[in-house]
């Protein structure tokens, strides 16, 4: 009996010498436990991307065993009164099972869409970071073109799901979704009457989608994410310049322990914001928009989010329609073709083709590791901005119904703003960007020079005023500071970055100690003495 | 790469090995470092005295959050199996089925957050702070690495000897292109329809609406209904109203004829003199002596720019609203675009009244309803 008896304290040692026995495992682990890893808010941008694609695919995982995406008309007989006995497909039919008659379907459901919106969300402002940062560069062009590549997957992804329920706004999402591939020359009309197999919307466009929502686009967003990923792993991170930060280092923290629990962390709250959203605020409540019928659609329907820029893109578009004749025929290219199709176009190959173009501009062949302030590269920045604006104008205009009717601002009037902004603003954008850039730049190369303000002004005996600066680097014999050189990184603005005391009374917007009374006049000396100690 | 397994060390330090079990977890931990070239040069515990109150509120604290994430858990399971989640049936307006999935939401989002901040407070409070630096190679493979491998790939190419055997070269280029054509044309040719092949009758899907006689109604001209099928009768629309109207044929008011629907408007006299005599400028309209009944008119609701239904009608300026992309149609003017990005007409469907006083549509569409595409015939 005795000697049978399992010995539980060497029992790790000895499970770890067997797996390492058969897999070799023990230079591996050591070097992913060792890895380090840079710190900074906005590394974590691509975090909540990836970590809400889990909660994607587990709550759409759920879904998918009570989802029929069958467009066979059924009469309704779940438990939600208002629509009993009404003709619907059998997609619309189990999607309001799933709200009403699954236990707890709502809540994921709910989530479920929450957590598109902010992946989305998530990957647009992680690409705004990359972007404004240069990480983009040399050696990281191709995680750059995978990003582009997951973002319009995303966007695909995203629409493919919002049609499946077969509610009014998704039939009618679809429906544009047809007359904008129509309108591709030569083909338009082969490409639409084959995926819909027919006319629209025909009987099978919602099991086709459904294979491409639940099984196509997720595999290849989940390949590609782990490409991403092992990209960064092998590329190691960017990280900012600063102290002791080189080009050929990386400084920050071994992944194991504490970075990691900072991602798990952090996972937990990004799925902790999904679920309180899922279940606090209601999103495409489809029962009140009903089945869809070609024939119906509300003021004011409209797609999700990250939709709507192509969605005012198609409003400001004039109503262009190019017809011309080939060999005694007559063809067209619709108006829709330019802002749905050619625009979507460019928004993809432009961006990929820029890390290569603003390398060849610069002739710069070297790699480059450290991420760049928007500051210091003021034309990027604001080409940035230009384009950051241009999306927004166009964001802006795929509600500009909803606005004119809640500002009461004539339809008209907002489709002209848009019109004109998108030409206007993006320009402005870059001027007023590139100055500001100029500006702090300016900035932090005459406090290297001078110094920090200190908020002391001195009177010389002539009368005249000088400010005092607390120069950052030693004197000279002439008491002037040498002059720092620009290392592209922060430069201490205030005096108490430098160690000097911070602001005596506490509070941000308001304090929360009294401030102290003003002084009665020094008391007499005899009663000074009594009190100093 | 062999600089990660040195075991010759610089600066005269001493070599350690890793195997002497008198070594401490952190000096094997320091020598697999120096082997991955990282080192710490700043390690800082967060509190260097153990046991201090400081340290024991961070302590509680993260037990306090563990507990959160229980209780909440608990709350959450308790809820998800309350009657509050198994009602009979739902109706509009406040009963309890309401709070079930915020309730559910709530503790479940606060659940996750107490496990969440419990793992972040554990990380960043109690475990020691450090710096430390891993050298990056930006080189890329040495030449030699380069090399070695440039003439392992041109000897496997030699090997295969493709170059001298032209008889294989051609076959391959020929079977790699049958194969990859088979490739393309397999999966392309099971969705490929041919948009303009319809029914046997060989109606052209993109010409042919529910409306049209021959296809769907033996040749009579098809009665305009309502969604619940009831037949339309002139008296049915006042005066300044409209009505959306479907085809009565079978499935004609469900999305199997989804470019049908038709919005029948009865105008007022003077739009409706106004529409006459604008009949002429877009002649299609005006074929055999218009396509007016008396002051009645009708619209296909499909929307010439994408395909939504104009089912906006605004009474006083005539104009037809379609909520998609705002393009405006002026009813008076043979629905011609006034505003927005839609370029074509609606079309207007010819009507007229049967011999019951129902009204009918005398023929299809003259033109091609709906969005626009390549091969649309012009008229
Ligand atoms: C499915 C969506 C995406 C996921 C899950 C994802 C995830 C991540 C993660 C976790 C990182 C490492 C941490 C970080 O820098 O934030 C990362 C880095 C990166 N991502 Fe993404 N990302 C996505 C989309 C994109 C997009 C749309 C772009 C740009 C077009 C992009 C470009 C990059 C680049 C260049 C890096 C390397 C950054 C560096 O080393 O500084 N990613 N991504
Ligand atoms: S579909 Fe009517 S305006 Fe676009």
């Amino acid at each position: 009996m005795k000697r049978r008896k399992v010995d539980l304290k060497a029992l790790p040692g000895a499970t770890a010498n067997a797996v390492d026995e058969r897999f070799k495992v023990a230079r591996p682990l050591r070097g992913i436990l060792n890895k380090v890893f840079p710190d900074h808010w906005s590394f974590l941008l691509g975090e909540i991307a990836l970590f809400s694609f889990i909660v994607l695919l587990l709550t759409g995982t759920f879904m998918a065993l009570f989802f029929d995406p069958s467009m066979t008309e059924v009469k309704y007989d779940g438990s939600y009164t208002p629509l009993r006995g009404q003709e619907m497909s059998h997609a619309y039919a189990s999607s309001l099972d799933l709200s009403f008659d699954v236990r707890g379907g709502l809540v994921v459901r709910q989530m479920h869409h929450w957590a598109a919106l902010l992946f989305v969300a998530a990957i647009i402002v992680h690409m705004f970071r990359i972007f404004f940062t240069g990480a983009y560069r040399k050696p990281r062009e191709t995680n750059w073109i995978i990003g582009l590549l997951l973002f319009w997957l995303a966007f695909l992804e995203g629409f493919a799901g919002y049609s499946l329920p077969d509610d009014a706004l998704s039939g009618t999402g679809l429906r544009i979704a047809t007359g904008i591939m129509l309108s591709i020359p030569v083909i338009g009309t082969w490409v639409t009457s084959s995926l819909f197999g027919g006319e629209f919307p025909g009987h099978v466009i919602l099991d086709r989608l459904y294979i491409v929502h639940v099984f196509l686009i997720p595999l290849v967003l989940l390949a590609l994410i782990t490409i991403h990923i092992t990209l960064v792993f092998i590329q190691k991170h960017t990280q900012w310049p600063g102290p002791g930060r080189t080009n050929s280092n990386v400084v920050g923290e071994r992944f194991f322990p504490r970075y990691v629990m900072k991602q798990a962390g952090f996972f937990m709250l990004v799925f902790a914001v999904i679920a309180a959203m899922g279940g606090l605020f209601q999103i495409n409540p489809i029962w009140l928009f009903g089945p869809y019928r070609a024939a119906v659609v509300s003021a004011g329907s409209q797609p999700d989010w990250y939709v709507m820029f192509l969605d005012g893109s198609t409003r400001l578009m004039p109503a262009w329609e190019l017809t011309f004749s080939i060999a005694g025929h007559q063809y067209m290219i619709p108006g829709i073709f330019w802002p749905t199709v050619v625009l979507p176009g460019i928004l993809t190959v432009l961006p990929m083709a820029w890390p290569f173009i603003e390398a060849r501009k610069n002739k710069d062949k070297s790699i480059h590791n450290l991420a760049q302030r928007p500051r210091d590269v003021p034309q990027r920045t604001a080409l940035g901005a230009m384009a950051v604006s241009f999306y927004i104008v166009l964001l802006i205009s795929g509600g500009n119904d909803i606005i004119a009717d809640k500002f009461h601002i004539s339809l008209n009037a907002m489709t002209w703003a848009g019109r004109i902004g998108l030409l206007v603003i993006p320009p402005l954008a870059y001027y007023i960007t590139h100055r500001i850039a100029l500006g702090l730049q300016q900035h932090d190369r005459e406090v290297l020079a001078h110094g920090v303000e200190t908020g002391i002004i001195k009177r010389l005996p002539n009368g005249a005023f000088v400010e005092i600066h607390q120069p950052l680097a030693p004197v000279d014999d002439h008491g002037h500071p040498e002059e720092l050189p620009y290392v592209n990184w922060t430069v201490p603005k205030k005096m108490n970055r430098l160690g000097a005391l911070g602001p005596a009374i506490r509070g941000f917007f308001k304090p929360i100690e009294v401030p102290v009374k003003p002084q009665l006049p020094p008391a007499p000396e005899k009663e000074r003495e009594k009190t100093s100690v | 790469m062999s600089t990660h397994e040195t075991t010759e060390v610089p600066d005269g330090a001493k070599a350690v090995d890793p195997t002497d079990p008198n070594l401490t977890y952190r000096e094997v931990l320091e020598e697999g470092l120096r082997r991955d070239e990282i080192e710490i040069v700043h390690y800082e515990p967060q509190f260097p005295v153990p046991g201090t109150k400081a340290e024991k509120r961070v302590e509680r604290l993260v037990a306090f959050l563990l507990l959160l994430c229980g209780l909440a858990a608990i709350a959450f399971v308790v809820i998800y199996v309350s009657p509050l989640g198994q009602p009979e049936e739902y109706h509009f307006g406040s009963n309890n089925w309401d709070w079930f999935t915020p309730l559910l939401g709530f503790t479940l989002g606060l659940s996750l957050f107490g496990i969440g901040m419990a793992i972040l407070v554990y990380g960043k409070k109690l475990l020691p702070h450090e710096i430390a630096v891993q050298q990056r190679h930006n080189d890329p493979s040495s030449p030699d690495d380069r090399a070695l491998a440039a003439g392992t790939l041109g000897f496997i190419g030699s090997e295969f000897n493709i170059q001298r055997r032209p008889l294989i070269k051609g076959a391959l280029g020929l079977g790699g292109l049958g194969l990859g054509a088979a490739a393309v044309v397999v999966p392309v040719g099971m969705l490929l329809k041919d948009p303009h092949k319809g029914d046997p009758g060989g109606h052209d899907p993109y010409m042919t609406t529910g409306w049209n006689p021959e296809a769907f109604n033996n040749g009579k001209p098809v009665r305009m209904v309502r969604e619940d099928h009831t037949p339309v009768r002139p008296e049915d629309v006042s005066t300044g109203g409209q009505m959306t109207v479907f085809p009565d044929v079978p499935g004609g008011t469900t999305n199997e004829h989804a470019d049908s629907p038709v919005l029948l408007i009865h105008l007022r006299d003077e739009d409706a003199q106004t529409l006459r005599d604008n009949l002429h400028k877009y002649p299609v309209n005006a074929m055999d002596g218009g396509s007016m009944w008396n002051n009645f008119v009708a619209y296909s609701k499909i929307c010439t720019h994408a395909g939504c239904p104009a089912s906006l009608y605004e009474q006083q300026t005539n104009r037809l609203l379609c909520p998609c992309h705002q393009s405006q149609f002026l009813i008076t003017d043979n629905a011609k675009p006034i505003f927005g990005p839609a370029a074509r007409r609606l079309p207007m469907l010819a009507i007229g009244v049967d011999d019951e006083g129902f009204l009918v549509a005398r023929r299809d569409f003259d033109v091609s309803v709906g969005p626009a595409y390549w091969e649309r015939p012009s008229k």
